[in-house]
């Protein structure tokens, strides 16, 4: 997304998720329980991609959410977990049905705009305007984006690699569950 | 029929068995997580793993029978020697979890995902016996090797499985950076990691004398070596396969090396070839070594799972003759000797599980005293295993082949290795000092009078006993069908060779040697 065709929904969207990110950075720092720190700060690396992408560097984002997001901070939640460590029953951030509302309400609502989103890149002639940001972007990046270049020998040439490290990771999850798993009627012999 | 394994569907299709595995043990392993751990479910699972391993076996063999092929280029093989090697490891991981259920049963160990695991180290494995690019290679690598991690360790409640786990772990971690490091070091020298290109490359760029080529090779050579427990990277073979789960040390002695080798003949025969020069000496050596160094420790042992560990690293150095030869019938030879120490291999180690009192992991060579007087048909079984490793003609059936095939194919090797065979035999005749000693112990002994009565074996493990000698015996009496099955599927060193025919000279690596 270009600012100088949008600058409103640009600057508003920075802003946005600038502040949801030290929002999210001071209730990380703050929480008494492990995992619903490390869910915050999944959350502040959520919200660092989005000002990535609105900078127009989409691959940076992309690999903050895959590395950061989602391979550091799961393998962090995984040891807290496995360690049970967490007790994450005992000091929920979420309590009630009002906590739980505003949860789903607020992911029906991001569903909504990503559906709006996709809509609207499908159909880029929905307004002239967009269509002509994105003609712009792709005389700066080319067809495929940034991320294009990465993206189409990562799912052709190395389809079969790709698919193998999720096998090898599911293997690895597989087997930390069995040599962690609590026993019925202990360890000891 | 012939794959374009540019086409994904085409790709998806030439990876069937493989796929239907994988599918089936997510399958498996949502079914064991469903329900709490209990014998019961153990066994469920158990008998629905082999249920799939029979279905998948039935598709490699459907896929070998149509004789489904592929060119030359690609990330997988589709051959021949692919599917044998696919069976034999299908073969090992129906055993393992045969012998698993009544032993998991008896040693109280009730994790039903133990059998999901030997499921997706299987995967690994067949996709080992394909990989043609070093990147599929490393995945199957450790797919295979993270799965045996945690199964060496399954016994919870002992310690010594625990200590095999974790050393296992660490030292195979270490040696996975050898093998990482060598790959890298290959693509330096070649720019490439698909092998029909590395062979390319090393022919055309004359590699045999290249610093970076041969460095990579020998890291490459340290890793894989680690693998397959080659002395001097054997050091953790002994008490890991001693410490863990009996089943799975027969997984880890026969179908863990099998596939590990299956990779290494076709890194070696498809990539190297035209390296020969440069790397022969090294396989030479480390076959010599782990030869000599495998047989005369085995010697000294009392415990029988760590003289069978030992015996293990002796047969990876009789397979180094196979790689060391770089021909078609060496690859011949390959294929019919894993199936052997396979079928020996597991029969071996179902004995031993029988015998082992219930909780322990302890297995004397004294318990096995006098065992024909009290269990003559169990003594008759181990003995015809103990014979087939030995290679002892007749009574040991499909051993006396596989070694004598061996042979031959180090002798028909255009480079002559005739020191390498007659190491191979004398190293043979050593390793008769301990097979024989087994042997002697329970035929020819009195049984101690306070010895305790062998506990009797459950129905799978019997099956697996018979089957494994009944398989030794008969194709030891009629081995031509098996032999015209291996050399139809044996595949040829170098099978590629298009910049070569484009005007540079053909040349033959083992000519002048």
């Amino acid at each position: 997304m270009r600012h100088e065709f949008f600058p409103l929904f640009y600057s508003f969207h920075f802003y946005l998720f600038g502040l949801l990110a030290i929002a999210s950075a001071l209730l990380f720092v703050t929480r008494k329980s492990p995992v619903a720190a490390a869910m915050w700060l999944v959350n502040v690396m959520f919200c660092l991609a989005a000002e990535y992408v609105l900078l127009g560097a989409q691959f940076i984002g992309a690999i903050q959410v895959l590395v950061y997001a989602g391979a550091i901070m799961v393998v962090f939640l995984f040891v807290v977990m496995l360690l049970n460590l967490g007790h994450a029953e005992a000091v929920t951030d979420l309590r009630g049905n009002a906590g739980r509302l505003a949860a789903g309400f607020v992911g029906l609502a991001m569903l909504a705009e990503v559906m709006v989103l996709a809509q609207s890149e499908f159909a880029a002639e929905l307004t002239p305007k967009a269509a002509l940001a994105r003609q712009a972007a792709e005389a700066i990046d080319g067809p495929g984006g940034v991320i294009g270049p990465i993206a189409a020998p990562l799912f052709r040439e190395h389809l079969l690699a790709f698919e193998l490290t999720s096998m090898l990771l599911l293997t690895a999850i597989v087997g930390a569950v069995v040599i962690g798993k609590k026993r019925e009627g202990g360890d000891a012999r | 029929m012939l794959y374009d394994l540019a086409i994904p569907a085409q790709l998806t299709a030439a990876l069937l068995p493989d796929l239907l595995l994988m599918g089936g043990a997510m399958c498996l392993m949502l079914l064991a997580a469903w329900k709490r751990d209990s014998a019961h479910h153990q066994r469920t699972v158990g008998y629905a793993s082999l249920g799939l391993l029979t279905a998948v076996f039935g598709t490699v063999a459907w896929m070998a029978l149509r004789h489904d092929a592929t060119n030359t280029g690609g990330v997988i093989a589709v051959d021949g020697f692919r599917f044998l090697v696919d069976l034999v490891v299908l073969l090992g991981a129906a055993g393992t979890i045969a012998l698993a259920i009544e032993h998991n049963d008896r040693d109280g160990i009730t994790q039903a995902e133990s059998h999901v695991l030997v499921l997706f180290a299987a995967s690994g494995m067949m996709i080992l016996a394909a990989a043609r690019d070093l990147m599929v290679v490393f995945l199957g690598i450790e797919i295979m090797s993270v799965a045996v991690y945690v199964l060496a360790g399954l016994d919870r409640r002992s310690p010594r499985s625990a200590e095999a786990s974790l050393k296992y772990f660490l030292l195979g971690a270490f040696a996975t950076g050898f093998l990482l490091y060598g790959m890298a070091l290959i693509y330096g020298a070649t720019g490439e990691t698909q092998l029909n290109r590395i062979g390319n490359a090393v022919g055309s760029l004359q590699l045999a004398k290249d610093p970076m080529f041969l460095v990579g090779c020998g890291l490459l050579l340290v890793g894989l070596g680690f693998k397959v427990a080659a002395a001097p990277f054997h050091m953790w073979a002994p008490d890991v396969y001693d410490g863990a789960p009996t089943p799975i040390t027969a997984f880890m002695a026969a179908s863990v090396k099998a596939a590990a080798f299956a990779a290494f003949l076709r890194i070696w025969f498809e990539g190297f070839y035209f390296g020969w020069a440069g790397w022969a000496n090294a396989t030479w050596w480390l076959a010599v070594v782990t030869m000599v160094v495998g047989n005369v420790v085995a010697l000294q042992q009392k415990n029988i799972k760590r003289m069978l560990a030992y015996s293990s690293i002796v047969h990876s150095g009789y397979l180094l003759v196979a790689v060391t030869a770089a021909s078609a019938f060496a690859s011949t030879a390959f294929t019919f000797y894993v199936l052997a120490y396979t079928l020996a291999t597991f029969g071996a180690f179902a004995v031993v599980a029988t015998m082992q009192p219930a909780g322990t992991t302890d297995a004397r060579i004294a318990d096995y005293e006098g065992l024909w007087h009290v269990r003559p048909w169990l003594a008759t079984a181990m003995g015809v295993y103990l014979l087939a490793l030995l290679g002892f003609p007749v009574f040991g059936g499909i051993g006396f082949f596989a070694k004598w095939y061996l042979v031959q194919a180090a002798l028909a090797s255009p480079s002559r290795l005739s020191a390498l065979a007659v190491i191979l035999v004398v190293t043979s005749v050593i390793s008769a000092g301990y097979y024989l000693q087994v042997v002697r112990a329970m035929f020819m002994q009195p049984r101690p009078a306070d010895a305790p009565a062998p506990p009797a074996a459950g129905v799978l493990t019997r099956t697996v006993m018979v089957v494994t000698a009944a398989l030794i015996l008969a194709l030891g009496l009629f081995p031509s069908q098996l032999v015209a099955i291996t050399k139809d599927n044996g595949f040829r060193p170098y099978p590629f060779s298009p910049a070569l025919q484009m005007g540079l000279p053909q040349m033959d690596p083992l000519a002048n040697k």
